[in-house]
């Protein structure tokens, strides 16, 4: 750790692998930070003069900071779940240094006082807290929240993740202002009038189970919609949140075609998990969206490669044991996914499906930086940030759900072996995590 | 490679729990049936005695309540019935906190209805002792699939070959999951039958060899055995099928009796409404063995028991 913590130093990070996709850089670099800046970026041995600290980066990946578009910190108000302090810390464990709150929280985070609640340094963030705000009044979906006021206390998007925003007059007056504004808003895509009291994904593991299931074109269908409007509205910008089904990437597709201003995100356990896997009513796989088809999987593959997916997003959800410990159908929606995510990457998508490492790498930093305008992130351009994430592709360990810093442990990947590992992560130039 | 290790998996359900039967061996199964065969009633052994059985129920039951209560107390065991009008359970009671309150009073085994797929799965996890699932949600009810099996084997040589017809609302019936798992595993070749709503056609995915048809005459031609669903009429609110379309395409009727085999027998596992999925001449008709299964539910039940409680001698 920095020895003085209001001001970091400088710190020179040496002998590493620098991959920076926005930058187009591959290569053994050295990388110096001061000031909680990037103040170089050189070929190995070439950063000349002293510097406080220096990190051995030999045989290590050094990248942008990942930044995290979806998590749930779960205050206000369900500090029972998470914190922002606990929250954060797993953030950092898994890489992160900034990540993007979602305000389903108790209360609904829709004004701009409870987004700067969350940005207080009182609430002990050890990454870069970007809220989300409500998209409308407590998340109703009835009336629009003050978006000027919102973005002005730092709302960097808005939302009402959890529920979708259904109404076609109220979608469209959202996009409307958030592009005067130029602030994106993202879709939780789901018709709820098709989805009511199921618990997972419809298909053949539903009805062996006896289980109302979520159909795929609950979520297709508002994504096309959200597609056409935004295509009809300039200067709009859409994204949509946690996308799962095939049919939902055809629609975000034909609206990149059209040059809308379009983005998605996609989940870890979406590309690695399906709706057979939640086995006999295992809560810890239960989650909105549910784990879908063999070929939605395969779809989001395809999509998570070719580039029409814009970012991996964990939608990190947090719940207590009593929470999940209970029927499956009363079972709460979520799992926790920030310690995992980078694992999972390197695990299924680099290595069993040989995406390469520069893709994954610009899943988790320009691609989320470049949808909410996250300016000076997501490379590691001289003058911009100094978050930096440092990983080990090869490196094999256990994930323990019991040692997680987050303060849940409804993880459906307790016990999991991966490949690659985050070794270290720093915010602003300071170390927020190191691997022991 | 990732692979997984046991960790997450909470712990195996106690011996003797009955929590469906897709993951029941042919054995098992058939070790059930042959010791369905030996219990009577009337005759009892006092197998269980000073054994306590609680009926935990969630939901409304007359024939699985009744004929459980009666198999236990046949086989001398003291049986508690704990329902969620009355107890704890209105109060807010998890699930698992009341298995935990049941076991520490003394149960020995549980036998529970529960109106959500898997909540037996999830308290057979948590407790040391057998839990016997008498219907879960949509999911399964087992020992109504075993009773089926045992009434069709006293009319019919085996399971092997037969024709069975399954008609009626498949997708809200547990029953007929546990019946397409045990029937299509011995051999029967099972053709479900009724509208989309109904029967989605996902539903051909649950077991091997399951056909679907939207029209009764196929169902019926050549069939064994008629299995017959009672039609959900509070589950009609918002679906786009009209009670007298749904009469008029499925009932079962007499006429439509003489499509199927001469000696097919007709099967409901109630309660049945009369003038609805069958009329009243097909429900009393000598074919109809709707009060058989009633009646065999005992000595099914009682099998399910002493196997539960470690005296399937």
């Amino acid at each position: 750790m920095a020895n003085d913590k209001s001001k970091p130093g400088s710190l020179l990070i040496k002998g590493g692998h620098v991959i920076d996709p926005a930058a187009k850089i591959n290569a053994p670099m050295d990388l110096l930070l001061r000031d909680g800046r990037v103040a170089e970026i050189a070929l190995p041995n070439k950063i000349r003069g002293g510097t406080d600290e220096k990190f051995d980066a030999r045989g290590l990946m050094v990248a942008p900071g990942f930044i995290d578009l979806h998590v749930h910190l779960r205050e206000p108000g369900q500090s029972y779940k998470e914190t922002i302090a606990t929250g954060t810390a797993a953030a950092a464990a898994g890489g992160f240094t900034s990540v993007c709150t979602m305000p389903n929280t108790a209360p609904v985070v829709d004004n701009a006082e409870w987004v700067a609640w969350l940005r207080h340094a009182e609430r002990g963030a050890v990454v870069n807290v970007f809220p989300i705000a409500a998209a409308t009044v407590h998340s109703r979906g009835a009336a629009l929240t003050d978006f000027a006021a919102l973005q002005r206390a730092g709302a960097i998007a808005v939302t009402d993740d959890g529920k979708p925003i259904l109404d076609d007059e109220i979608m469209r007056a959202a996009l409307r202002l958030g592009a005067e504004l130029n602030l994106p808003v993202v879709q939780h895509a789901e018709d709820t009038r098709l989805t009511e009291n199921a618990s997972m994904h419809e298909g053949p593991t539903s009805f062996r189970l006896g289980l109302r299931g979520m159909s795929a074109a609950a979520e297709a269908s508002v994504v096309d919609r959200d597609v056409t409007l935004a295509q009809q509205i300039r200067e709009s910008r859409l994204h949509v949140a946690h996308l799962s089904t095939s049919d939902a990437l055809k629609a975000v597709r034909r609206g990149k075609r059209a040059k809308a201003r379009v983005t998605c995100e996609v989940t870890p356990h979406h590309f690695t998990l399906l709706d057979e896997d939640v086995g006999e009513y295992n809560t810890n796989f239960k989650m909105n969206p549910p784990l879908r088809s063999a070929s939605d999987r395969e779809a989001i593959l395809v999509a998570l490669a070719d580039g029409t997916v814009d970012a991996i997003a964990t939608d990190h959800a947090p719940h207590a044991t009593h929470e999940k410990q209970v029927e499956f159908e009363r079972a709460a929606f979520g799992i926790t996914g920030l310690e995992t995510a980078l694992a999972l990457a390197i695990t299924k998508l680099h290595r069993e499906h040989k995406i390469p490492l520069p893709r994954i790498v610009d899943l988790f930093t320009a691609g989320p930086a470049h949808i909410f305008d996250l300016r000076g992130r997501g490379s590691l351009a001289r003058g911009n940030f100094a978050d930096v994430t440092i990983f080990d592709p090869k490196k094999r360990w256990t994930f323990e759900a019991a040692k997680s810093r987050s303060l849940s442990r409804n993880t459906p990947f307790d016990g999991w072996q991966f490949t690659g590992k985050v070794v270290a992560t720093i915010v602003g130039g300071k170390i927020a995590y190191r691997a022991e | 490679m990732m692979h997984r290790l046991p960790s997450y998996a909470m712990n195996k359900p106690a011996r003797g729990s009955l929590l469906g039967i897709e993951h029941l061996e042919d054995k098992e199964i058939l070790g059930l049936l042959k010791l369905a065969r030996r219990m009577n009633p009337l005759k009892a052994r006092p197998l269980l005695r000073n054994k306590r059985i609680v009926l935990l129920f969630y939901e409304a039951s007359t024939r699985t309540r009744s004929s459980f209560e009666i198999a236990a107390k046949s086989l001398g065991a003291m049986t508690t019935l704990v329902q969620s009008s009355g107890s704890s359970i209105e109060k807010g009671e998890s699930l698992l906190d009341t298995g935990y309150t049941l076991r520490a009073v003394g149960a020995d085994a549980i036998v529970i209805r529960h109106p959500a797929a898997g909540a037996p799965h999830l308290m057979a996890k948590h407790l040391d002792i057998p839990v016997i699932n008498a219907g879960d949600g949509m999911h399964e009810h087992p020992s109504q699939a075993l009773l089926d099996a045992f009434t069709i084997l006293k009319h019919k040589k085996s399971l092997k070959g037969l024709q069975i017809a399954i008609i009626g609302d498949i997708y809200h019936s547990r029953v007929t999951r546990s019946n397409c798992h045990l029937l299509s595993r011995f051999g029967a070749k099972i053709t479900l039958c009724g509208p989309p709503e109904f029967v989605p056609d996902v539903a051909a995915t649950l077991s091997p060899g399951l056909r679907v048809t939207r029209h009764m005459e196929e169902a019926l031609r050549g069939a064994d055995v008629i299995m017959l669903l009672r039609l959900q009429k509070e589950r009609l609110a918002g679906q786009k099928i009209r009670l007298q379309d749904y009469v008029a395409r499925y009932q079962m009727t007499a006429a439509r009796m003489k499509l199927a085999k001469r000696d097919a027998i007709v099967m409901h596992p109630g309660p049945i409404i009369r003038g609805l999925e069958l009329t009243a001449e097909v429900a009393d008709s000598p074919q109809s063995k709707i009060i058989d299964e009633v009646h065999n539910g005992v000595p099914t039940r009682m099998a399910i028991l002493a196997r539960a409680l470690g005296k399937a001698k």
